[in-house]
């Protein structure tokens, strides 16, 4: 069972976040904020990182820059949650190490399908 | 699978009213200067957050309209734009609108489009121009029309450095196959040759010639690789032919696809710890804690009624079942204790509410005010904390309106411009301090006076200062010249003390003229259960909560001169203090010969000495409600029951103490 590490300082997202992949049989860590994410990161080892961009204390993409500087997490798979539609975001969280991302709003499904395309089913 | 999404409306209504606040107090620190670097980031991310939530979970209209004020937001969390009157006043003017919003859609009521409408005109013309579509509507768009079926050419050779991104070439091959029919063939990339000694295992050295036969249309197949297209040398084309490539040219991709399949099996070897839940705070609802408490209080009588029986056993021959029963409790206690924390809040929830109504107050008033907040960690009963905050909102808007003076009158007497307010919470001696202190003009007596006996509240000018001061307590009293908008129509303050009464606390009023007012609300510390000490009349036992207990004491008999036949009477010390039968005030029958006990309580500045039988003892008893179980009795605040099962009665003391004051006026 895939371990995912989902980090947003919104409870009302981690919560159908989490809620949307326990449903789907995955494993479920949260987190409010980058700094706690990378943490929990060192202290265990996660198969998925989705984190939201916006966050207090450490901002998504510098949490997936200093995950990918991690050796276990070289080759991990990192989602970004963006409410940017732009390109500016997503080359930023790219330039990091990101390996794709959600753009906000997202429904469980579209959260679901994406998912697919970087754990192996 | 599908999942109903409502079932996260209510966290969502909750974070994004909290994140509101959050917002209007960045905005009052922006506007009084005390803003850090930090509070534009912490007002957007709170816009943000209310956005994503809102487009996430259903309410398009609100992400639609938090849009243009995000964008407000980043253009000064960048630096382009300055928070000056106007744009605040637009910010303030947002944050109520999506407040409303927000409310509405909790209320499942319509969208206030008016106000919504309103502000959002507002954020554009600060904006200058037409804003930009959200993308709340871009995620509505309607998806392109199929195209019909086709085959294509996809050639994909990617970068080295593709799997350090943690992108997985058998994972997008797999996402193409399902568009359609895959098929496929690996061949070697292009490029110079590598060195054996710097071969990394890590890089990927692979590319494919792919044919996908489907009905999806160019950009559907290039959006599998929208990840990957700055790491991978991609071209996709249109075959002129629709026929399928013949299969003998091709091998299948599952084969080409096992040489990157490393990867997977690292990921699915790494041990799946079991799901976790959240240990931060768990949502519940209300009811379900407050039976908890009320089961808990059954559970501390039934100890108390328990440790009752067992006290006549002989403690020797019964060592081990007393050494039991008080460790039960000892348990019971701090199960109480703990069960009662849970419904503890700090004040600073309700206090938060105040910076923004007393900027827009004062801001009306033509008033310069600084607003202090102390002890806000402070934590009361939620209940009392629903139930105080509209008393507390009254007192503040009352010293604004009439505590403080506008900017020119405390020039003209030499007071610093800003007015102070302070709203400060502590405990005392097991209850809760709330005070409101003004450096205003204080309380003008000579015209609450006039206004008193104009109105019939009083007859004759009261003996101190104090009784005075109180009389803006009494129902129907009013001193504004003019009615105001602002604190109502002279309705107020008796609500406000009846209100507090009613919580169990009481209201003092300390006026010094010239100088200021300062209201202090004192209230216990939770609805649920009272220290009280109990006390023998008859066969009765009373319950006095132990707060308004000053002392007790046994009364010689030259202490109790007869006054009209009847020792109404008791001396303390210098001044003589009113007293109160117990027995005779309930009507209570009492073979009781020897000299009593007087037990002298204070409530709203009034004294009273209670005359009972003898003290019982000190204990915290459950309270039970007397109006819901049988009516309200006048001098009766509730009941609860003793140990042995009896039941006893709580004393009101401040209805008591108003009704001796009338006895000896009459």
């Amino acid at each position: 069972m895939p371990h995912i590490l989902a980090v947003d300082d919104s409870s009302s997202m981690r919560q159908m976040v989490s809620f949307t992949l326990a449903s789907a049989g995955y494993a479920v860590t949260e987190a409010e904020d980058g700094a706690i994410a990378l943490d929990k990161a060192r202290g265990g080892q996660y198969d998925l990182v989705l984190a939201d961009v916006n966050m207090p204390n450490m901002d998504g993409i510098s949490l997936i820059r200093a995950l990918r500087a991690l050796p276990a997490y070289q080759y991990t798979p990192m989602l970004m949650l963006t409410t940017e539609a732009g390109d500016g975001k997503k080359q930023e969280g790219r330039a990091a190490g990101a390996t794709g991302w959600l753009v906000k709003p997202f429904n469980p499904e579209q959260l679901l399908a994406t998912l697919k395309r970087v754990l192996p089913q | 699978m599908s999942i109903d999404i409502r079932q996260f409306h209510a966290g969502f209504f909750e974070e994004s009213l909290e994140g509101l606040s959050v917002m209007e107090a960045g905005l009052l620190d922006l506007e009084s200067g005390q803003a850090t670097e930090e509070t534009l980031h912490a007002i957007f991310r709170a816009a943000h957050s209310i956005k994503g939530g809102a487009g996430s979970f259903g309410f398009s209209r609100i992400s639609q309209a938090t849009h243009h004020l995000e964008t407000l937001l980043d253009e000064m969390r960048a630096g382009h734009r300055s928070a000056d009157a106007g744009v605040l006043k637009v910010l303030y003017q947002s944050v109520d609108g999506v407040r409303a919003m927000i409310s509405a859609a909790q209320a499942e009521q319509p969208c206030p489009e008016a106000q919504v409408q309103a502000f959002e005109a507002a954020l554009k013309a600060v904006l200058g121009a037409a804003p930009a579509s959200g993308s709340a509507a871009q995620a509505d768009a309607p998806a392109p029309a199929p195209s019909s079926r086709a085959a294509w050419s996809i050639h994909c050779a990617p970068a080295p450095g593709l799997l350090a991104t943690g992108n997985e070439p058998l994972l997008l091959m797999q996402a193409l196959a399902e568009l359609g029919e895959l098929t496929g063939t690996l061949i070697e990339p292009q490029g110079e040759d590598v060195a054996i000694e710097t071969l990394s295992v890590d890089d990927c050295r692979l590319a494919w010639d792919l044919t996908l036969v489907t009905d999806a249309d160019e950009a559907t197949i290039r959006d599998v690789f929208s990840w990957v297209d700055d790491c991978c040398a991609l071209t996709v084309t249109q075959r002129a032919a629709t026929s399928p490539p013949k299969p003998e040219a091709t091998a299948p991709v599952a084969v080409a696809a096992t040489a990157v399949a490393e990867q997977p099996a690292r990921l699915e070897a790494t041990v799946a710890a079991p799901p976790q839940l959240p240990t931060a705070s768990i949502r519940v609802g209300v009811d379900k804690v407050d039976a908890l408490i009320d089961l808990v209080g059954e559970l501390v009588i039934t100890q108390a009624m328990l440790h009752q029986a067992v006290s006549g056993l002989d403690p020797v021959q019964f060592e081990r079942l007393h050494s039991t029963l008080e460790q039960l409790e000892r348990n019971t206690r701090s199960l109480q204790s703990s069960v009662l924390a849970v419904r503890m809040l700090p004040v600073g929830t309700v206090f938060s509410r105040f910076p923004r109504v007393v900027r827009d107050l004062a801001d009306k008033l033509g008033k310069r005010v600084k607003l202090v907040l102390e002890g806000e960690a402070t934590e009361l009963d939620k209940g009392m904390i629903e139930r105080i905050t509209d008393p507390l909102m009254h007192l503040l808007r009352n010293a604004l309106d009439h505590g403080l003076e506008t900017i020119e009158e405390r020039r003209a007497v030499g007071k610093p411009e800003e007015c102070r307010l302070k709203l400060s919470a502590r405990h005392a001696s097991g209850s809760i301090v709330l005070e409101i202190e003004d450096d205003g003009r204080g309380l003008n007596r000579e015209k609450i006076l006039a206004k008193a006996i104009e109105r019939g509240v009083i007859s004759e000018r009261p003996a101190t200062d104090a009784d005075i001061d109180n009389l803006i307590f009494e129902p129907g009293f009013s001193t504004a010249d003019a009615v105001t908008d602002v604190s109502g129509r002279g309705v107020g303050m008796d609500v406000v003390r009846k209100n507090v009464l009613a919580l169990g606390g009481r209201i003092e009023l300390f006026s010094n003229p010239g100088k200021g007012t300062r209201v202090a609300v004192r209230l216990p510390l939770t609805l649920a259960i009272l220290d009280g000490m109990s006390v023998a009349v008859g066969d009765e036992v009373f319950i006095v909560p132990i707060a308004s207990v000053m002392e007790s004491f046994q009364p010689q008999p030259g202490q109790m001169p007869p006054l009209g036949g009847q020792q109404r009477l008791v001396k303390v010390r210098d001044t003589y203090l009113p007293l109160m039968r117990l027995a005779d005030h309930f009507g209570l029958p009492t073979a009781y010969e020897g000299p009593g006990i007087a037990v002298v309580v204070e409530a709203d500045g009034r004294r009273l000495a209670l005359m009972v039988d003898a003290l019982v003892g000190q204990q915290q008893v459950v309270i039970k409600s007397l109006e819901q179980n049988y009516r309200s009795v006048p001098g009766v605040a509730g009941a609860t029951i003793l140990g042995d099962g009896r039941v006893a009665l709580i004393l009101d003391v401040s209805r008591l103490t108003a009704v001796s004051a009338l006895a000896i006026a009459a």
